[in-house]
């Protein structure tokens, strides 16, 4: 048995030792640099260029402008292609834009010699704008007369949704009742970055026909047809290579600048181009997480029945769709997967353009934003009504058999209930909910907590395919090729597993192609959506299979005797009836490569279309210290409690865990990308934009409960993406807890306390 | 890659005097935890650089026979905080400089270069100023010492003149025997942070220890420069140790000060801060030096 087992990262020697491969270390033979030449205004047209210093820099090549580049709109997000028209993602994006629409925009790129020529070159363009006033918010881009940030949207709305459950509507729940107590609560999430080590890179050349894109990339085979999109070029004419990456978490889940790079290698003749983000770049120029506005009513009865809720979310886009609504429509499906309402729930979804970064994917997929809505207005309601908001959510929050009525996602395995009762206990709830009532002095305590749900993988909104490759090696061991990617997350290791699992060989025998390359690598749509454990292990475990079965086929012909005699454990053909070992398997395979008499060369290849889906779940609980003169949130103690099915590979899963935490704590209490009035980041780097260092981590403590999910190829389900959800609703209720005073908006920064303390009387001079 | 057009590594203190003094473009570099930083943001791109890095003078601490500590420029973050010579004489200092950045700005960064940078969020500041050191400095017309209290000019700028090298920082031994202090800094997170407010407080309490007999106060970004506050140092001679003097404290300061409203921080949640550290490092320092704040 393999899987369940901690077994090392097959990745880990290579990565330990910095052996392994990442874009970067791929560089081609005399490759010219790029460097993209960036908006200095939010919102306008570019009007022209002054190139003449600029192109006198030794060792420039070339200036492209968007005067230059093909007028063909492309979409940059990493949805599976559909092939109905109304399903396809918006194409609002050009290579170079000469409508500006944030501050940062593409709008010219210097490719020269060096990254020095290069970073000359575009300090000295000089660039004739007409600027207009940029809009920031929701409010200001859909206020009466606002100028379109998109000529095809002219009210700035990408799109709308909604949902309605229940006989009544919210005001007649409200109504409905004398004795309800109703909160009216405004929830606001900021936009944050994903931070991903490495910054995204790419090199592009041409040759033989062929256009090379080696990127660090969560979706190579999206990023070939992205490509050939906004070339214009064939898709079985460009080929997408993807080595290690240093982290993605969603921002390479985007097409980002593999397109421009590619078009711009084409304009040299095929030359090499390496096309590298700064951090700053990084920051300014690529996607974040959704700020999203809920403005939220709850209404509820006194013995604690959650009876009605309405939110209208608003989801600020930025300057391009990306992936645009899917977020804010996933955003408030949470509303409705979390609770009961026992009379109505009333949800709506906007999603617009302004003239801020671009938001995209990023870990959770609008679940960080609902979670802190829907756990904060928990929190809140239960303090209204004097009830332990962990009772108030026994009492409403959703139960075993689950399904939701539109997606018809369920929950095929539930660990939810179980989940809260470990959690509480690891927390000691009871007992801290108690002991830290009724405080006085500067320094505080409290306890909160925040639950979660998840689907796993994107079935029935979106298609889910995978397929996998076996080859059988002259050793009897495997090479496994998946259209699947690493990114960091363990997939090289947990599919490895699987193999072996359902193959019957030992770990060793099991070699997994890293690289995905899409001239050989077998489709998959890639990383994102917690998906590939479930969905390409599907893949995996069909493949494996029908792999089995011919490597079984053979024996039998070897052995002389039937194959559903035969089985296949422990790298050995063993006698189906008693386990006696046969022959073992790389006896077999030099057989079957090599035999005079029937050469095989045994391989499997299958797709697996994946038409099932199931929620995961779990919670968070924060035990917090708040010095209130300084504004400051320590936590003290921190418990992620998982509900995702039979856990692969225990070790990995709790890595998985960890590193999601501690995304949920700068969410929570520091991250911010801020914007002055014109649009312009404040603090895109990583000395102002406040990522959690090692000493502002407390240990993180990881804990699970295991119900195998019978849909998961292996009993699992989604915990990719789950960890990062329910931090920051969990330590700001453990805030309220601790002081009585409710922070409404993500980050609990210092300065926002100190203003709210202070209002709450908490601080005298 | 970085944007260094010409750069020479100097041989001595006299050698990097002479090769500024040849290139009117030049600029001195030591550690280059800040000038690589601002060349890579292009702010000195294309810069001609003379280095002092390594120069053995410049990185000796000693205490010489009257007790004055001196301190090479040269010296790194992480030789300060772990220097037999100042810890037990100055811990202040060698605390605060163990607050800067990362451990591996700490191994390259300078106490030279914190303090030839002229900013006022450089977390040796306060405490150079609580201790009123001496700044020496060696240009072609030899060498000259500046007071703490007379190097800042303005945000980023220093009275150092662009041929001149800071060589060394020296602490005279009234400043430090029969003092004790407590550096506190405020950042939003507890490493590679920069000071959003820092406070430094020395306090010498008399022979019986129930009297403040002399204070300091120093404070980075509470002003443009770093700043001393002499008014409510001053309001504190003589007066018992008690909760009413700490609260006073916390509320003059704020009246001796100028902080930027930005969207770092707003004024008033500097003045916030800079209270309550006011009030908090003089209650640390005063038990340190085996005092008690009583009620």
């Amino acid at each position: 048995m393999t899987i369940g087992r901690s077994v090392p990262r097959v990745d880990a020697r290579d990565k330990a030792a910095g052996t392994a491969k990442y874009t970067s270390d791929l560089e081609p033979r005399s490759y010219l640099v790029a460097k993209v030449v960036h908006s200095t205004i939010a919102f306008g047209e570019v009007k022209a260029f002054h190139l003449e210093e600029a192109l006198a820099v030794p060792g420039v090549v070339k200036i492209f402008t968007c005067f230059d580049v093909p007028q063909t709109l492309y979409p940059t997000p990493g949805h599976p292609w559909s092939v109905e028209e109304a399903h396809q993602d918006v194409a609002d994006r050009l290579l170079l834009e000469r409508r500006v629409r944030f501050y940062g925009d593409d709008i010219a790129a210097v490719v020269a010699e060096d990254d020095v020529a290069a970073a000359r070159a575009a300090r000295l363009i000089r660039v004739d704008y007409e600027p207009f006033q940029p809009y920031l918010t929701p409010e200001q881009t859909t206020a009466p007369g606002a100028k379109p940030i998109h000529a095809e949207k002219p009210d700035n709305i990408l799109a709308r949704s909604g949902f309605h459950l229940g006989e009544m509507s919210y005001e007649e729940a409200e109504a409905s009742e004398p004795d309800l107590v109703v909160l009216h609560k405004t929830y606001q999430t900021q936009p944050v970055q994903h931070c991903h080590l490495e910054p995204p890179v790419s090199f592009a050349w041409q040759e033989d026909g062929k256009l090379t894109v080696v990127s660090s990339t969560q979706i190579p085979h999206i990023v070939r047809r992205v490509v050939g999109q906004a070339t214009g070029l064939p898709w079985g004419s460009i080929r997408v290579i993807k080595p290690y990456i240093g982290g993605g978490f969603g921002n390479k889940q985007d097409v980002l600048y593999e397109p421009l790079n590619a078009w711009l290698s084409l304009q040299l003749g095929g030359r090499p181009v390496k096309l590298e983000l700064s951090r700053e770049e990084t920051f300014t120029c690529t996607r974040l997480r959704h700020a999203i506005g809920f403005h939220v009513d709850g209404a509820v009865r006194r013995d604690g029945t959650l009876v009605a809720r309405r939110c209208e979310a608003w989801s600020n886009q930025g300057g391009y769709a990306s992936h645009g609504h899917a977020i804010a429509a996933n955003a408030i499906n949470g509303f409705k997967q979390l609770y009961r309402d026992e009379k109505a729930l009333e949800c709506s979804a906007y999603t617009v353009y302004t003239n801020i970064g671009v938001g995209g994917a990023m870990r959770g997929y609008g679940i960080p934003q609902s979670c802190f809505a829907t756990e904060a207005l928990t929190d809140d309601l239960a303090l209204a009504i004097g009830m332990d908001p962990l009772e108030f959510r026994r009492k409403n929050g959703i139960q075993a058999g689950y399904e939701d009525p539109h997606t018809h996602i369920r929950f095929v395995s539930y660990g939810l209930a179980a989940a809260v009762q470990k959690g509480r206990e690891m927390i000691h709830w009871d007992a801290l909910r108690e002991r830290y009532r009724d405080q006085t002095g500067p320094i505080r305590r409290g306890v909160g907590m925040a639950m979660f749900c998840y689907k796993t993988g994107v079935y029935p909104i979106s298609l889910e395919t995978a397929s996998c490759r076996m080859v059988l090696h002259q050793d009897g061991s495997v090479q496994v090729q998946m259209g699947a990617t690493e990114i960091g997350q363990g997939a090289d290791t947990v599919f490895s597993q699987m193999a072996a699992e359902t193959i019957g060989l030992s770990l060793e025998k099991v070699h997994i192609s890293t690289v995905q390359d899409t001239d050989i690598t077998p489709f998959d749509t890639g990383a994102y959506a917690s998906r590939q454990s479930y969905v390409s292990g599907m893949a995996v475990k069909k493949t494996a299979l029908a792999f089995k079965a011919r490597i079984l086929d053979y024996a039998a012909y070897v052995l002389g005797r039937s194959v559903e005699e035969l089985d296949l454990r422990d790298d050995q053909i063993v006698d189906a009836a008693d386990g006696a070992p046969l022959r073992s398997v790389a006896d077999v395979a030099v057989e079957a490569f090599y035999s005079l008499d029937r050469s095989e060369h045994i391989t499997a290849e299958e797709t697996s279309q994946c038409k099932v889906n199931t929620f995961a779940s779990g919670c968070c609980f924060a035990e917090v210290e708040v010095d209130i003169p300084l504004g400051k949130v320590k936590v003290l103690h921190i418990v992620n409690v998982h509900d995702s099915g039979t856990l692969l590979n225990p070790k990995l899963a709790e890595a998985q865990v960890h590193g999601g935490m501690s995304m949920g704590l700068g969410y929570a209490l520091s991250e911010e990308l801020r914007y002055d009035d014109k649009g312009r980041p404040l603090n895109g780097d990583l000395l102002d934009y406040k990522l959690p260092t090692a000493l502002d981590t407390p240990e993180l403590q990881a804990a699970f409960v295991e119900v195998p999910d019978p849909t998961g190829p292996y009993g699992n389900k989604a915990l990719g993406e789950p960890p990062a959800i329910p931090g920051a609703p969990a330590i700001r209720n453990a805030v309220l807890h601790a002081t009585g005073v409710a922070i409404d908006s993500l980050p609990l920064d210092p300065q926002k306390l100190v203003a709210a303390f202070t209002a709450a009387g908490l601080i005298d001079d | 890659m970085y944007d260094i057009q010409s750069y020479h590594q100097a041989a001595s203190v006299a050698d990097a005097v002479a090769a500024l003094v040849r290139d009117p473009e030049a600029m001195p570099i030591a550690g280059g935890t800040d000038v690589l930083i601002q060349t890579r943001e292009g702010r000195h791109a294309g810069c001609h650089l003379v280095s002092i890095h390594g120069l053995p003078e410049l990185r000796e601490i000693r205490r010489e026979a009257d007790g004055t500590l001196v301190i090479g420029s040269g010296c790194t973050f992480s030789q300060i905080h772990a220097s037999p010579v100042l810890r037990p004489r100055v811990p202040m200092l060698c605390d605060a400089v163990d607050q800067v950045g990362s451990p591996q700005i700490r191994n390259m960064g300078t106490i030279g270069g914190n303090v030839c940078n002229g900013v006022t969020s450089a977390d040796s500041a306060p405490s150079l100023l609580a201790l009123e050191a001496q700044l020496e400095l060696t240009g072609p017309e030899g060498v000259r010492r500046v007071p703490i209290l007379e190097w800042y000019t303005g945000p980023g700028r220093t009275v150092r003149r662009r041929e001149e090298i800071l060589t060394a920082l020296r602490i005279a031994p009234e400043q430090y025997e029969g003092w004790y202090g407590r550096y506190l800094k405020y950042g939003k997170r507890e490493a590679m942070e920069i000071s959003t407010l820092g406070c430094a407080v020395r306090v010498k309490l008399s022979p019986d220890r129930q009297r403040v007999e002399a204070l300091r106060i120093a404070y980075g970004v509470a002003a443009p420069t770093p700043v001393r506050c002499p008014e409510s140092e001053a309001l504190a001679v003589g007066r018992p140790l008690d909760e009413a003097l700490v609260k006073e404290l916390g509320q003059h300061v704020l009246t001796e000060l100028q902080p930027r409203d930005s969207w770092r921080a707003s004024k008033a949640f500097r003045f916030q801060i800079a209270r309550e550290l006011c009030r908090r490092a003089f209650r640390q320092a005063v038990i340190d030096a085996g005092g008690a704040i009583h009620a």
